[in-house]
């Protein structure tokens, strides 16, 4: 297989492949955690303002009072790192271009310089917050191969993408293939590894939400 | 498999739902939660991250409720849970987990984390892993009616003394008054003040109220051992008298986990909606306060902070007004750091104080308190739970600090002029 034949395999066979894995198992992983249910709460609720499941889903995404000193490189290089990889994603113009050619919607794009060092960024956060789960005692005691797998999941995309069209080390049709392939490792992983949260963070958080909003406590 | 493991695996089983599963499968291992918990803050140890206090929980879920977990578990590349997994887990779910709930603010996925240690516990207690000092509450609790082995007799005497002391008439189960007011065994032997208080209150209230004689234990050491079977017999009692009396509402005691196990968990574990309000007693003093029947003279004033009760404040969403209550009767009120919301618990709560093997660590997580308290240098230390103000006097006593520590409701009644007499 000649590079010009793997980028026809991963843009065809390899990306459909990937998807239907990614949709399959979204669905069948949420309706194994949804699906179990949960009992109504029979106490009488106390109603406040601001206390509910989805004023958590938006709240949540501020640090609790206190915490953003106690572990300002979780925090700001999680902020980084999602909203970069976000930006990267969705607003890259070929990105856009596939998700148009796949779901027909389309919007636009940032300028590629952007994009370009909004990657390096994102590279850099995520660099950070590895340096930071090796060196804090809690992340390191907590860590499992999944955590170590998922980071290197995470950031070959960003990686090969960027290296792709630099056209750095290797040429740009195997790197773009080998950068197609990599974010469709990440998307047959994703239901399956712990980076199932980027579905069920709503969930939880408006399960939490609502169960302390039940008493009036706006967490 | 023991007989007591599978027993525990079942329950276990019973209590997985929706949202556990949801938050098992959004923890990314940040560690945040570690950083919300003061037996970690304070011992620097990371097996005191909250989620990790989970574990063997996680594993089992993983096992039983997911295709890769149950195939997995099938090709036996992942480890059973074991009795002595659990027996090792037991200082992690109960000595060093207070019920405090700050993780479960934190947590930036939004996992609800004490709400799977209440559950976990359920498996915990089925499986026999719970801390000896827990179990004798519990057993008291069942078979005498209190978790100090306090009887009617013990409370009669009691109602006694207030009405020779202050001439105010103490009501024991007369039928259609307007409040059940709920003792803590804690009130009853250390806390004298606390049945006295009440009666100068709503006397200058002009509200009726009684005690119950077949209930007037309001703690619930079922629900802090994890065992809802035995939460429910306590809790029935309480529901039974107060249907018996038709109370309008039932007053839960300054005690911080008898508000949660009555106010949230009791309807639930009898399995109906009660027929009666149940208040906190700040939330009762409030009441009468806006509406005037609350009437205080003369003013505290030496320096008080208060220490907010976890299950009232942060589990509980009663906040402000203890405070409108302290300004009420003190002119040199000051606020601890992180004090309502975000408060750090005592380290006692969630039956951790009758757990004797804990003590060390307990006195280590008070450091937490201490630096809050030092922080203000207040000269008396008021807060709203008899439990609270056990730990806490213990924890000042080992850190040589002279602070006495007092409760809401006798504070605010000490400034209720004696009217006994006169009317």
């Amino acid at each position: 297989m000649d590079p010009l034949q793997f980028l026809t395999w991963v843009r065809g066979t390899g990306l459909n492949l990937a998807l239907s894995i990614l949709v399959l198992g979204v669905l069948w992983r949420l309706i194994e955690i949804y699906g179990l249910g949960r009992k109504a709460d029979l106490s009488a609720q106390r109603d406040v303002s601001g206390a509910s499941g989805w004023h958590t889903i938006f709240r949540r995404s501020v640090p609790a009072p206190g915490m953003l000193k106690t572990s300002p490189v979780t925090y700001i290089g999680g902020y980084v790192f999602h909203v970069g990889l976000a930006l990267v994603v969705f607003l890259f113009a070929p990105h856009i271009k596939l998700i148009q050619s796949l779901l027909g919607v389309s919007w636009p794009g940032l300028p590629s310089q952007m994009v370009d060092f909004v990657t390096v960024v994102a590279m850099a956060a995520m660099v950070l917050v590895l340096i930071d789960r090796i060196t804090k005692p809690v992340k390191r005691f907590l860590s499992t191969f999944g955590d170590w797998f998922t980071w290197g999941l995470t950031f070959l995309p960003l990686l090969t993408g960027w290296m792709a069209v630099h056209h750095v080390l290797l040429p740009y049709t195997l790197m773009l293939a080998l950068h197609i392939l990599s974010v469709e490792l990440l998307l047959i992983f994703l239901p399956f590894t712990k980076l199932f949260h980027a579905f069920t963070v709503f969930g939880s958080r408006w399960f939490n939400g609502t169960v302390n909003g039940h008493k009036g406590v706006p967490v | 498999m023991s007989a007591s493991l599978d027993k525990g695996v079942r329950v276990l089983k019973e209590v997985m739902d929706a949202p556990i599963a949801s938050y098992f499968n959004s923890c990314v291992h940040c560690g945040l939660c570690a950083e919300a918990c003061l037996f970690y803050t304070e011992t620097g140890d990371p097996k005191y991250t909250p989620i990790h206090k989970l574990e063997p929980m996680r594993r089992l879920y993983e096992q039983e409720f997911t295709l890769l977990g149950r195939l997995s578990k099938m090709l036996g590349l992942s480890k059973p849970v074991t009795d002595e997994e659990l027996g090792e887990w037991q200082e992690l779910v109960y000595n060093s987990c207070t019920l405090c709930g700050r993780c479960s603010v934190v947590c930036p996925v939004g996992n609800d984390i004490v709400y799977m240690v209440r559950k976990f516990r359920e498996g915990m207690s089925a499986a026999g892993h719970a801390p000896e000092g827990i179990k004798g509450a519990v057993k008291r609790t069942v078979t005498i009616g209190s978790p100090m082995g306090i009887k009617l007799p013990a409370v009669k005497a009691q109602m006694k003394h207030v009405e020779a002391d202050h001439g105010i008439p103490i009501p024991l189960d007369q039928v259609g008054a307007e409040y059940l007011v709920m003792l803590s065994s804690m009130e009853i032997i250390n806390f004298p003040e606390y049945l006295a208080a009440i009666a100068k209150i709503m006397h200058q209230a002009g509200k009726t109220w009684t005690l119950c004689s077949e209930a007037f234990e309001a703690t619930n050491a079922g629900m802090q051992i994890g065992n809802s079977d035995l939460a429910r017999v306590i809790v029935s009692r309480i529901v039974a008298g107060a249907e018996k009396l038709k109370v309008k509402t039932v007053i839960s005691p300054e005690c911080g986990h008898a508000y949660t196990a009555l106010r949230w968990e009791g309807a639930n574990l009898i399995g109906r909606p009660f027929g009666f309000k149940v208040q906190h007693i700040v939330e009762v003093l409030e009441e009468l306060r806006v509406a005037g029947l609350l009437k205080t003279v003369g003013m505290e004033t030496d320096r008080l902070t208060f220490h907010d009760p976890c299950q009232l404040a942060r589990r509980g969403g009663v906040i402000q007004p203890q405070r409108n209550l302290m300004n009420m009767v003190a002119k040199d009120f000051v606020e601890m750091p992180d004090a309502g919301f975000m408060n750090w618990c005592c380290g006692g709560g969630g039956g951790a104080s009758a757990i004797e093997e804990g003590e060390a660590l307990r006195m280590e997580a008070f450091k937490r308190k201490k630096s809050q308290l030092d922080a203000v240098k207040p000269a008396r230390l008021v807060t709203a739970c008899a439990n609270c103000r056990i730990v806490l006097e213990e924890g000042l006593e080992h850190y040589q600090m002279n602070l006495p520590v007092i409760g809401l409701t006798e504070m605010i009644a000490e400034h209720i002029p004696d009217t006994a007499g006169g009317d």
